[in-house]
């Protein structure tokens, strides 16, 4: 109990909110040409996408599963986008029939997850190639940047002097949508519990299938909506746009201390992590450093992200002066 | 049996003056206790006592804040459960902890298997072990097959080969048995019988206190963390008993109240799960309460989860108030108003992981809820309510249900699921692990549940209970039912030849 409560006084995701606004003020003072509202605006809209689909893969996190094909639904609906532009559609019409193609990808996946019973890491890894292979037959090595201006002004620019970017108050809808959805509804509620336990969740008429489904479906629109809004925001729809954001995604989660087995998290601390991450990358790249390096920096969060919380578990385990005791062979005992 | 004097053997292995709390709960303050060589040992004492963690400390998974363990007289600190293996002491922990994905063989010889030149393992000499042992213990258990999807009693009954599959000085049992039938039982009891003669200590702990008089010589009590007494068997009776334990006498163990049956509510037709049960038809009125018994294996449980949703079934029906049921769909299940309390309660029961007030929420996600979002008001006064009916030992609400005893962490899984005021109550195993006087009030429950209209169907390896609850008794032996016995005709013979496949009914 002195566990729990010490615990509950590290929670990893106050750790790494705080860390988030250590990193900003710290970037304030130190770095030059950070503070300015022009930076500012990039920085949001280039964490933009990895936040968008950040919304969702927490959810699915917290339920047990991951989708590693999210950067190449983005790039098929990119690419999609694209090739239907220069064919002549009206973009009102291209962008419905993006996000269906999304909505798709993701039944998909979902599908496969669910009604074969395949682990969700190897099936979005396969479809991770299959997306991206797709949006390059589509597509080919084009680049189409002749969008129209209204839209790609509104992708890229800022609410007047501000550093604020427009497409950052849909996103602060969605992102209010994902939070009531996660923490304060029944469904929500179920996904922990799925998460933890999925034959528990199952006994308690949880229906963990359909549940999942629906994630790995909402997961493949906002991938295609991300997808949508990266070609506009460059201004350029290629075949492999977005490529390597499904690392940025998952490692900003994990960084936000979701639990990569599932069962735990909030949101707050996921977002946390994905603005820590875009502030990192946004300071390296005002230093100068290479985009090779900032994916390396990536990596290492990534696997610092997975350490992080297992650590001050164990820290906090240790200083209630208990042993982590496992029963004569195996851990999951009582303790 | 011959009595045995304090003045006799030295004892091998004894607790002095062990105290041992976990924040804020005291679960064991100055406790002592000497376990001698050739005599069965019991520990008694209500739920959250604080038995298995007196277990834990002697065998090394707990670390004690004060006191000594003492080996041969020697005061030694295990380090861990290895290391108390190493010195001869076997335990068999309350909750099973198998590996789900090695064989039978495999967790039972983990990391001793026979060995063959050059290190290799000997699966064929591993294998006959094995099977040497599960034929010791009257089983048949494929020792080839994985843990995964074994039966609570049949991992028990693999507990209690690895336990026994080493030498053993020390024999330490934490409710081995709270799954088991009286032939299981009976065997397990032969073998201890054996090691006690051989001159092992034996440590057993039951909340069945027959088999506490059957098997023991010496009984200590705990109570509230604390030693209440500890002194010879003979002579004490029953009521004793209890009352060290409780602390007070106890109300009738099994208040049956006499209801007149109503309409049918639960309907079974001709179901089958291929391989699994075949052809079962039974019906469950309001307000009669149906005991399900047979051996272990039998399929009562596979019925259970086949007819609330969890498994599909191949052929037959379900019923619930003459509306047909849709085959593998809990949720539509728990729509119609039936409720299965499972019998594991760790894997199926509950989320570990997830807070006493969560866990009972988890069956109210339809009903706690506002304009479309959680209503944490009503969630947390409706876990509540339960928690405290059904009396839950607990320091928050909000605590994770790993921190409960093993009787406690029941008593959630019974709460979650009376919370939904089922019209149909399927209970699997509903007092395993569950304390006298604690027993005593889930029997007045479900009592007067049955009373107040609801149609309890109740799977119970506890012969006395089904005996001395039910009105009517089902008997399954090999995935068939095989009779159907008033609460007037059943006895224990009656329904352990049905059970046995001896009689025909
Ligand atoms: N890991 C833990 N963290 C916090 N509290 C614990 C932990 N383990 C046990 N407790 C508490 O210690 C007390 C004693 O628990 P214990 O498991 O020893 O009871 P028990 O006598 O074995 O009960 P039962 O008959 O229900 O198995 C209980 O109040 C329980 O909640
Ligand atoms: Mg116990």
């Amino acid at each position: 109990m002195a566990d729990s409560a010490l615990a509950r006084a590290v929670r990893w995701d106050t750790v790494v909110g705080a860390l988030l606004i250590v990193v900003l003020l710290l970037s304030f003072t130190t770095v030059d040409g950070f503070g300015n509202a022009l930076n500012l605006s990039f920085l949001i809209g280039n964490t933009l996408p990895i936040a968008l689909i950040a919304l969702p893969m927490t959810l699915l996190v917290v339920s047990g599963e991951i989708d590693l094909s999210v950067a190449s639904t983005a790039g098929l609906s990119g690419a999609v986008m694209g090739a239907l532009w220069n064919q002549g559609m009206t973009i009102e019409t291209i962008i419905p029939i993006c996000l269906l193609l999304g909505v798709v990808c993701g039944l998909i996946n979902g599908l496969l997850v669910t009604r074969l019973g395949l682990p969700s890491l190897a099936v979005t890894i396969g479809t991770l190639a299959a997306y991206r292979g797709i949006a390059q037959i589509v597509l080919g090595s084009d680049a189409v940047t002749d969008f129209p201006t209204q839209y790609l002004d509104f992708a890229a620019g800022r609410i007047g002097d501000t550093f604020i970017p427009y497409a950052f108050l849909p996103f602060l809808v969605l992102l209010a949508i994902a939070v009531v959805a996660l923490h304060a509804t029944p469904f929500g509620r179920s996904l922990f519990a799925v998460g933890a336990s999925e034959e528990a969740a199952r006994f308690a008429g949880i229906r963990v299938k359909r549940q999942k489904l629906i994630l790995f479906t909402v997961t493949g629109l906002m991938a295609s909506l991300t997808g949508i809004f990266w070609a506009l925001h460059y201004a350029s729809a290629r075949f492999d746009n977005a490529t390597g954001l499904e690392l940025s995604v998952v490692a900003a989660v994990l960084l936000g201390g979701i639990d990569f087995d599932g069962g735990k998290g909030t949101l707050g601390g996921a977002i946390a992590g994905v603005f820590l991450l875009g502030a990192l990358q946004n300071v390296m790249s005002l230093q100068d450093v290479s985009a090779q390096s900032q994916i390396v920096v990536t990596g290492v969060l990534l696997v610092l992200s997975v350490l992080g919380p297992r650590v001050a578990r164990q820290i906090s385990v240790a200083r209630a002066g208990r042993r982590a005791a496992s029963a004569s062979t195996s851990a999951p005992t009582t303790s | 049996m011959t009595h045995l004097s304090d003045a006799g053997p030295a004892p091998v292995l004894a607790l002095k003056d062990i105290s041992k709390s976990f924040g804020a709960v005291r679960a064991l303050r100055d406790v002592s206790l000497e376990l001698f060589p050739g005599e069965v040992h019991a520990l008694a004492g209500e739920n959250g006592a604080g038995k298995s963690t007196l277990i834990k400390t002697l065998a090394g998974v707990h670390r004690p804040d004060a006191g000594q363990v003492l080996l041969d007289g020697e005061p030694t600190l295990f380090h861990g459960p290895a290391d108390a293996r190493d010195a001869g002491i076997a335990v068999i922990y309350q909750e099973p902890t198998l590996f789900p994905d090695l064989s039978i063989a495999e967790n039972i010889f983990m990391g001793r298997q026979p060995r063959r030149a050059l290190g290799r393992i000997d699966h064929k000499a591993t294998h006959g072990a094995t099977l040497a042992l599960m034929q010791r213990l009257g089983v048949e258990l494929d020792p080839d097959r994985p843990a995964r999807g074994l039966s609570i009693a049949d991992q028990q009954i693999v507990e209690i080969a690895k336990a026994l599959s080493f030498d053993a000085r020390v024999l330490i049992m934490d409710e081995p048995t709270a799954a088991l039938t009286g032939s299981e039982v009976a065997r397990l009891f032969g073998v201890v019988r054996t090691l006690r003669e051989q001159g092992s200590a034996v440590l057993f702990i039951s909340h069945r206190l027959e088999e506490i008089f059957q098997i023991c010589q010496r009984v200590t009590t705990l109570r509230d963390g604390a030693l209440i007494s500890s002194e010879p068997l003979d002579g004490m009776t029953e009521d004793d008993l209890v009352r060290r334990m409780v602390g007070r006498d106890l109300d009738e163990l099994y208040p049956k109240q006499d209801v007149e049956a109503g309409e049918v509510a639960l309907s079974v037709r001709r179901l089958t799960r291929e391989g699994v049960f075949t052809d079962v038809s039974f019906d469950v009125r309001r307000g009669e309460i149906v005991g399900l018994a047979g051996l272990v294996g039998a399929g009562r449980t596979e019925v259970a989860r086949a007819v609330f949703g969890v498994d599909r079934w191949d052929a037959g029906e379900v019923e619930i108030d003459g509306r047909k049921l849709t085959n593998g769909a809990p949720s539509t299940a728990m729509a119609s108003g039936l409720a299965l309390v499972p019998e594991d309660r760790r894997a199926q029961g509950l989320v570990m992981d997830m807070s006493i007030e969560r866990n009972i929420g988890l069956t109210g996600l339809r009903t706690t809820v506002k304009a479309g979002l959680m209503d944490r008001g009503a969630e947390r006064s409706r876990s509540l309510d339960w928690a405290v009916k059904l009396q839950v030992k607990y320091a928050r609400i909000a605590d994770t249900v790993n921190t409960l005893s093993g009787g406690n962490q029941q008593k959630v899984v019974l709460a979650k699921w009376l919370a939904t005021g089922p019209k149909v109550l399927i209970v699997d195993e509903p007092t395993r692990g569950i304390d006298v006087g604690t027993k005593a009030e889930v029997h007045r429950l479900l009592s007067q549940l049955a009373a107040d209209g609801v149609a309890v169907l109740m799977i119970s390896s506890d012969l006395p209970e089904i005996l001395g609850m039910a009105d009517r008794v089902l008997v399954m032996h090999e995935g068939r039912l095989t009779a159907e016995i008033p609460r007037s005709e059943a006895t224990e013979e009656t329904v352990m030849a049905a059970a046995t496949g001896r009689a025909a009914a």
